[in-house]
């Protein structure tokens, strides 16, 4: 090892700076310290945190990740990287994490109120084993679970669709991407039979106009923003609106900023449609060949218990997806009730404002993207909303071509590609097709070589269900995977922990550190991360990438992938499936669930000799073949020539990235318009594919009120959200130092004068409670998010304080997506 | 049932007392001591008057030459501060470190805001300061620090607003400064603006230039730009920078400020101070065109 002058230099000063500090710097420092860039492998990967899906290039030098750089060659993000891409390199080496498995037990026995003892894998898996057949035996397969990922690899997601719905004949798998994503897939499915957008990021440097409705991108989509602010600051004529209920970073930029009361958004889109059919600017060509009319069932309920008096009231919450067929005039007057005044009224935002960003939409020679998160998603009319701001793109047929279109970021760096395409929703199967439908589950069936009739038609529980099934004690054996849902889920105080602590039930938790949800687990699983496996992520664009195994992870610790494939070994199909059902079948009697998943002759296909030489893929030399290949190919084949086309796996490792449907060996920018989209023919124009007769629905949906709103008690709105410095729970981002001194703790951003009137100074501490719970934080009266009086802001990052708690698990009854958006609580001094 | 309650109760608890101990068995004694050291090392002050490069004093400070002479180096405001911040439990722990909910074996170390300068620092002993990078002034409301000095070298009354009330946010303890442009990962590209998002005079001491990012041809470069009309000084940009040193620093503001040509007026500033031109309507003719153009 030769060092150059510099080199030294630079080496001596950093183990100098350590010493005097005191602190202990990583190896992978200690290495790059000593040696220089001189021998670091350079490969590419996408990065770990949301769909936004950067692309890195990953320095390993010695077994360890020793350095990162923004892809400069990358099409989103063309080398750079926000600050938590930046520090990728730390997000594996926190000083707690997991390396063996860890059970809780008293005197070298499982006790559910034990203490966290190590122990060998296969003490784990037996265990485990053991408490998922004895709640098949007692109660069928509706007693077992698993919470997982829209940050799951393509085939963690796959295996794990494998081994619930063909498996455990059980449908209770859902992903985490439930709390983020499900509104926006209901939505496509309903407005257009088939998920994800149409357009891709190329609009954002072709669009006249953006229109953010609840989407914080300056903070949460960071490098997508950059993007966006290039457009504005480059193009005069360009007009940023953004709508929020409260001023978030995206006002810098706003052309139109507009804050609205909780709720009215639904008021605004509907004023929207009906600006443009009062002004005669609908375009009526597009309109009348691409689009039906239909209006859905109003008074749908909450999503809450059958119990609660709120659904026990509700007309429709029985059929809250129900809808008729209507017409364009009766869809005319229907949203004539939305006037001007009205939604002012409501709102709260000026009318000339009001009028403005109709305008934007109305305009035939202005192209507009609209973009929406959370602030839509998690909302219990998210479907609708969603639904309706498809609506105003067409009635107007600014759609599916550049510039042009609705477009729904998604917060985690796989939630389209594996929690949406591959379909671990309780109610899917891959490729956009649903449990309930029986010419799905026949593909399903045939293509997986299960028996007829094995996977069951009523959809499993979902993310909010499970919890209350698990304090209900019928949901007994759950395994939680690559979430961290104690901090995430609503309301866990009364429907979260006390599952996870029912003595009927066997939770395992796998996570690469000790998370809040991990500490309440009977047994935790150490995991292994990020680029310690082979990988594949789909971001919000449609764009697939894949990456090799760069590390391997530390002491036991494995990947999901391999943890799912390998627990199937475990049971036998005479364990777990119904004895009628192997009578009838009698040649898959006496397997192990490992042989009919796993070893069928189609994962199992691929030789070891296929691997990458230089590269790790300790899961496929596990298994004796190329188990991610196998995976994939098998997954892929429920897409192709149906819309979802996926290129060869090899193809992906050679590419940036690739964008689906890829057919003859091209990506797709714009869906369903003739020239973009191979599954549009000559002549045909634009075709909304995804439904029988090529036509997208334009829903007929209302205001409707939320659950709960302010009284004179609990006198404040509450809405919760993200950070730029953080992400999502801060399972990774407070791992690492420097984030974690940029952005500790959480705050609760409040209006000076709601401080003023309680006697509250910036600073000071303070309580925070609903009826579900309390928390404390300081308070914040100047800083970057500027709320209006009567609503306050908390991020849920901060371990320290689960503010989440306090939310209502309401969902949207259509999508089963809680609304962290707007709950009542009140704040006194601590 | 309370998750919080349940899992982070003991080790809440073992953290607040763990700070109440440290705060009186080191920081009390320390004050104290530093007492009975300004007695006997006043001659030893008087020759070390220069000024520090940096000696950040708390907000309402005198002038520096004043402040010293001013100050008795009795501790009051630095005993206000911590008992201020451990009232509100806002004290951050060690830099540099990890909390202690996701690594509760790092020892609980609390970093005070305002200390005494002790023998041997290029700033006189007993004198309070605050050094950024590792614990910024708080800009508490109520300036406790000031409130507590007995002699006047810290003052509310020197930081009025416009309505003659004294407000934290006229403090200029020192001046932000982004010393490093070619450092800042924000100023190449990347989406950073940590500092300006934590700035507490957000959108005035702190704004983002945006500028074209000419090397991707599609992203926005967000340059954090300081503004010492509303910069205070409390240096909260300095701590958390994201880099391993920071290129945003807060300095002194003789040190940080350069100084216009007292002949030289920025044309467009004063024309928006006067809200219209220092001169009157000046004439324009139309230029001549050819006929098809308008």
């Amino acid at each position: 090892m030769k060092l150059n002058r510099r080199d030294f230099i630079k080496a001596n000063a950093a183990l100098a700076a350590a010493a005097v500090v005191g602190a202990q710097l990583p190896a992978a420092e200690k290495v790059l310290a000593a040696e220089g860039d001189s021998g670091i492998r350079w490969d590419k990967a996408p990065c770990r945190f949301c769909g936004t899906g950067c692309s890195v290039l990953v320095g390993t030098k010695n077994g360890k990740i020793v350095a990162t750089q923004g892809d400069p060659d990358a099409p989103v993000n063309r080398g750079l990287n926000c600050i938590k891409g930046y520090f990728l390199t730390k997000i594996m080496y926190g000083k707690d994490r997991l390396t063996k498995p860890l059970l809780r037990k008293t005197n070298g026995k499982y006790d559910k109120n034990g203490e966290f003892t190590p122990v060998s894998w296969d003490e784990a898996f037996a265990i485990m084993a053991e408490k998922f057949k004895e709640a098949i035996k007692k109660n069928g397969p509706t007693t077992v679970g698993m919470f997982g990922s829209g940050q799951w690899q393509v085939w963690e997601g796959y295996a794990a669709v494998k081994l619930f719905k063909a498996g455990f004949l059980s449908n209770n798998l859902d992903p985490n991407a439930r709390h983020c994503m499900a509104s926006a897939v209901a939505g496509f499915m309903r407005t257009f039979g088939i998920d994800e957008p149409m357009g891709c990021y190329d609009d954002l440097e072709k669009a006249d106009a953006f229109v953010l409705w609840g989407s914080n991108m300056a903070e949460n989509h960071p490098i997508l923003w950059s993007r966006l602010t290039n457009r504005r600051l480059t193009a005069p004529h360009v007009k940023v609106a953004v709508l929020s209920t409260y001023e978030n970073r995206c006002f810098d930029l706003a052309d139109l900023p507009l804050v609205f009361h909780p709720q009215t958004d639904l008021v605004i889109l509907n004023y929207i449609a009906n600006y443009i059919i009062q002004n005669d600017k609908v375009n009526k060509d597009f309109v009348g060949k691409h689009v039906n009319f239909r209006i859905g069932n109003t008074d749908i309920g909450y999503g809450l218990r059958p119990e609660d008096s709120r659904e026990k009231n509700a007309a429709n919450s029985k059929d809250a997806g129900g809808s008729k067929e209507y017409s364009f005039e009766e869809y005319a007057k229907f949203v004539a009730e939305y006037t001007l005044d009205k939604a002012h009224e409501i709102s709260g935002i000026a009318k000339k404002d009001l009028e403005a960003l109709a305008e934007l939409y109305a305009d035939p020679k202005r192209k507009v993207v609209s973009y929406w998160t959370m602030g839509f998603n998690q909302h219990t009319r998210g479907s609708w909303a969603n639904n309706l701001v498809y609506n105003i793109h067409l009635l107007t047929g600014k759609i599916s071509k550049p510039g042009c279109g609705p477009f729904s970021l998604t917060g985690q760096p796989s939630a389209c590609g594996t929690a949406r395409e591959v379909g671990t929703f309780s109610h899917r199967l891959p490729a956009d097709m649903v449990v309930k439908n029986p010419k799905h589950r026949e593909i399903a069936e045939k293509t997986w070589k299960i028996p007829a009739g094995s996977i069951p038609a009523k959809p499993g529980y979902h993310a909010v269900l499970q919890s209350r099934m698990l304090k209900d004690g019928k949901l007994n054996a759950y395994w939680v995977m690559c979430n961290n849902n104690m901090q995430a889920a609503a309301n866990i105080n009364e429907e979260g922990y006390p599952g996870y602590r029912n003595p009927k039930n066997f939770i395992v938790v796998s996570d690469p550190y000790p998370t809040v949800t991990a500490m309440a687990a009977d047994l935790i699983l150490p995991t292994a991360m990020w680029v310690e496996k082979e990988g594949a992520y789909g971001n919000a664009e449609r764009r697939t990438q894949f990456f090799r195994q760069q590390v391997k992870a530390p002491g036991e610790a494995k990947s999901d992938l391999w943890q799912l494939v390998e627990f199937s070994k475990h049971f036998t199909t005479d364990e777990v499936w119904p004895k009628e059902l192997l009578d009838k079948n009698p040649s898959y009697k006496g397997k192990t669930l490992y042989q009919i998943l796993f070893a069928n002759g189609q994962v199992d296909k691929f030789p070891l000799s296929e691997l990458q030489k230089g590269h790790d893929n300790d899961e496929s030399h596990h298994f004796g073949y190329y188990l991610q290949k196998g995976l994939f190919e098998e997954y892929a084949s429920f897409g192709r020539g149906h819309g979802h086309d996926l290129a060869p796996f090899e193809m992906y490792h050679e590419a940036r990235g690739l964008r689906w449907p890829v057919v003859d060996k091209k990506e797709t920018l714009w869906r369903f318009r003739e020239g973009y989209d191979p599954y549009v023919k000559k002549g045909e124009g634009v075709r909304f594919y995804g439904k029988p007769d090529g036509k997208a629905v334009i829903f007929a949906l209302p205001y409707e009120p939320p659950p709960e709103v302010p009284d004179e008690e609990y006198d404040l709105w509450l809405c919760t959200g993200r950070v730029l410095e953080h992400w999502h729970s801060g399972s990774m981002t407070r791992r690492v130092p420097e984030l974690y001194r940029a952005v500790p703790d959480a705050l609760v951003y409040m209006h000076p004068k709601d401080a003023e009137k309680r006697g509250l100074k910036r600073g000071q501490l303070v309580k925070i409670a609903s009826p579900r719970g309390e928390i404390t934080c300081p308070v914040e009266t100047r800083g970057r998010n500027k709320v209006p009086e009567g609503l306050v802001f908390i991020p849920w990052f901060d371990a320290g304080r689960l503010v989440n708690k306090l939310i209502l698990d309401a969902t949207c009854p259509i999508s089963k997506e809680t609304d962290f958006k707007k709950c009542p609580v009140k704040i006194t001094k601590a | 049932m309370d998750i919080d309650k349940d899992i982070d109760k003991k080790d809440k608890k073992r953290q607040k007392e763990t700070a109440r101990r440290q705060f009186l068995t080191e920081t009390l004694p320390a004050a104290a001591s530093a007492l009975v050291l300004a007695a006997g090392l006043g001659a030893y002050q008087r020759s070390a008057q220069a000024v520090p490069p940096r000696a950040m004093r708390p907000p309402g400070a005198l002038p520096e030459k004043k402040f010293q002479a001013a100050c008795l180096r009795c501790g009051q405001c630095v005993r206000a501060c911590h008992a201020n911040l451990l009232q509100n439990n806002t004290m951050e722990e060690i830099a540099f470190d990890q909390p202690a909910e996701i690594n509760p074996n790092a020892s609980v170390k609390l970093e005070p805001v305002l200390r005494l300068a002790e023998c041997g620092a290029d700033i006189p002993v007993g004198t309070p300061y605050f050094i950024p990078r590792i614990s910024p002034c708080r800009l508490c409301e109520d300036m406790p620090c000031a409130q507590a000095c007995p002699s006047g070298a810290l003052s509310k009354q020197t930081l009025l607003d416009e309505e003659k009330k004294p407000s934290i946010y006229k403090a200029t303890m020192g001046l932000a400064v982004l010393v490093d442009h070619e450092n800042c990962i924000g100023s190449q590209g990347l989406r950073c603006d940590v500092c300006y998002r934590n700035c507490p005079v957000i959108d005035e001491a702190l704004t983002l230039d945006m500028q074209i990012n000419r090397r991707t041809g599609v992203h926005t470069r967000f340059i954090p730009t300081v503004h010492s009309k509303y910069c205070t000084g409390c240096g909260k940009c300095e701590r958390s920078c994201i880099l391993e040193h920071p290129a945003i620093k807060v300095l002194p503001i003789e040190q940080a400020r350069g100084e216009l040509g007292h002949h030289y007026r920025l044309g467009w500033e004063e024309k928006e101070e006067a809200g219209k031109s220092l001169i009157p309507e000046a004439l324009q003719l139309p230029a001549r065109r050819p006929e098809e153009l308008p």
